[in-house]
């Protein structure tokens, strides 16, 4: 049944924890690189616009339908026939409760039926190996920004497996900030691409909204600034809708990347990595590259394929537990508020 | 014909093995909410007890509800990723059916109920013979004063089975329905036992299907308690 040549170890990873249901085969080869053989992900967005988010009962229901057809496409893009992996793993937490049992009980099954291991994997910690994925040359220690509906976290990785917990918002997350932010402009959902096209047209300095807690530590907070973009609004009903995004991510932007700095600064970071669903905004990206050449660090841009969520970031989470703490129990459940243990 | 059985819409967490011999092995748990935790390994534990190789299972039955959304999601999943995975065809089964098998000798309507929570509960009325039952009045959800109208509208015996049935017994019962009688409770919840049963009967003849063409049978809409809601995590869950 193995497809392993002695060289590299292949395996089948799943992510179901929100609104997306990805499978991908990633190989990872004996000099510790990865190789993304596949990655498939089926996106629920239009499920959920009409909610102005995801709805949870929605989700796990898609992905009961969807889950084995994205497995099995995977399996086809690798060019591998059913069965021919080392390993199987599932994201078990942090996410939804009902979107997890799914890709977990399905990756258990995978296992069992296919006779290899089962990994449980850390959702947080899969996005760290994004960068991973695309750069060999990754330099330790790595501070990364993860951000997105669900998450904004400052985490330094001083190397696979150890991390520390640096900063994290005390309320929205900022994708969450600009999905409310577009609802409230009528713009759609989800917020980011279309807020992030529309400031293109808008003056960043139109408007100055609040940098919240740009002094304080390196904790964020998001939803004092929407509520000023609602009020501003109010106020201004004549305001050009592309100011106010232009205006509104000017001020999200400054207060990510700032704060992104001085953590990297706190650590000694190496490098500097972007992950998460926000990571595709244009202006974010700009930024982070400069900084990166202002202060001397190493800027990751991982692809924007593996910033959302994927599970080429599970397969290679998935990997490299599995090389050094070994498979886990079939008995293991999924964890919907799981931590990331900040250091092992 | 070799045939793995999951059911977990219930509280219950239920597999087995069967085949033209009848059941060779069945297992179940009564732990309530440890469905992810238990199946996997109990399916596991199951072939190795009853010295079968999961690869020779030859098709793989599951109970699609209606039931407890988190346990159709594990056994649901399990089933169609095992049918998937083996390359091997599935067949759904409803788990009201399930409920109503155990007693399909009672020379009367049998009316399976189960607990839906939130203070419902699923029901469907069969006629039971020697090799199985047949739905003669289809799932519905409901408060158990809409089952009891039903039950009052109604005449002759009728045999009421199932966890729904025991839980709202006073309320049903006190309409004074002439004729309504209750099942005792070893036979409360649906079970892989049963399912590979059924399942054996109705493969032959000719209800397999590809995994992909099982679905879960839910009765409530996803969005009757959707109101808008928070991505997951916010406010960090990193600690
Ligand atoms: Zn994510």
């Amino acid at each position: 049944m193995s497809a392993m040549a002695g060289t590299r170890t292949i395996l089948l990873g799943i992510e179901t924890s929100c609104d997306e249901t990805a499978a991908s085969v990633v190989a990872r080869r004996s000099d510790g690189c990865f190789e993304v053989l596949s990655s498939v992900v089926s996106s629920q967005i239009d499920l959920h616009a009409r909610y102005g988010g995801v709805v949870p009962e929605v989700a796990s229901r898609a992905h009961i339908e969807r889950i084995n057809p994205v497995v099995a496409e995977a399996m086809r893009e690798a060019g591998l026939q059913l069965g021919e992996v080392d390993a199987v793993a599932a994201t078990v937490g942090p996410g939804l409760v009902g979107s997890l049992l799914v890709g977990v009980s399905a990756a258990k099954a995978l296992s069992l039926v296919w006779g290899v291991p089962f990994v449980g994997v850390n959702h947080l910690e899969a996005h760290l190996f994004a960068p991973l994925l695309e750069d060999p040359e990754v330099a330790f220690p790595l501070l990364v920004l993860l951000v997105s509906g669900g998450h904004t976290i400052l985490l330094g990785m001083d190397r696979p497996g150890e991390y520390r917990l640096l900063g994290r918002t005390v309320d929205d997350a900022a994708g969450e900030a600009f999905d409310k932010v577009a609802r409230y402009l009528g713009l759609g959902y989800p917020g980011g691409p279309v807020i992030d096209r529309l400031a293109v047209e808008g003056d960043p300095t139109a408007i100055a909204f609040p940098r919240s807690m740009l002094h304080d530590g390196l904790d964020f907070s998001f939803s004092g600034l929407k509520t000023s973009v609602v009020n501003y609004v109010r106020r201004h009903p004549d305001v050009a809708a592309a100011d106010v995004a232009a205006s509104f991510q000017e001020a999200a932007v400054d207060v990510l990347v700032h704060k992104a700095r001085l953590a990297a600064a706190q650590l000694g970071a190496a490098g500097m990595s972007l992950a998460g669903g926000v990571a595709a905004n244009t202006r974010l990206r700009a930024r982070w590259v400069a900084a990166g050449e202002a202060d001397g660090r190493r800027a990751h841009l991982p692809s924007l394929a593996y910033c959302t969520d994927n599970a080429a970031m599970v397969a290679a989470a998935g990997l490299w537990r599995l090389a050094e703490r070994g498979p886990s129990a079939l008995d293991c459940g999924v964890d919907p508020n799981l931590s990331l243990t900040p250091s092992v | 014909m070799l045939i793995l059985g999951i059911e977990t819409s219930s509280t219950q967490v239920s597999c087995a093995l069967g085949g033209s011999d009848g059941v060779l092995a069945a297992a179940q748990v009564n732990r309530g909410q440890r469905h992810a935790e238990l199946l996997s390994p109990m399916i596991g534990q199951l072939c190795d007890a009853a010295g079968v190789s999961l690869a020779s299972v030859e098709a793989v039955a599951v109970g699609v509800g209606p039931g407890l959304f988190t346990g159709l999601r594990v056994g649901l999943a399990t089933a169609k990723a095992i049918a998937f995975g083996l390359g091997v065809p599935a067949i759904g089964v409803g788990s009201l059916d399930l409920v109503a098998f155990p007693v399909r000798f009672a020379e009367c309507r049998i009316v399976a109920v189960s607990d839906a929570r939130r203070s419902e509960v699923f029901w469907a009325t069969y006629r039971g013979s020697r090799d199985g039952v047949e739905v003669v009045g289809a799932p519905r959800v409901g408060p158990p004063t809409e089952l009891r109208a039903e039950l009052e509208a109604g005449s002759g015996r009728r045999l009421l089975v199932g966890d729904g049935a025991l839980r709202y017994r006073d309320l049903i019962a006190a309409a004074g329905s002439a004729g309504v009688e209750f099942v005792d409770g070893a036979l409360a919840q649906p079970s892989a036992w049963s399912l590979v049963q059924v399942a054996r009967s109705r493969a032959s003849a000719g209800g397999l299907v590809a995994p992909d063409d099982v679905h879960p049978l839910y009765l409530r809409k996803p969005d009757a308690e959707a109101n808008w809601v928070q991505r997951p995590g916010s406010g960090g869950p990193a600690s």
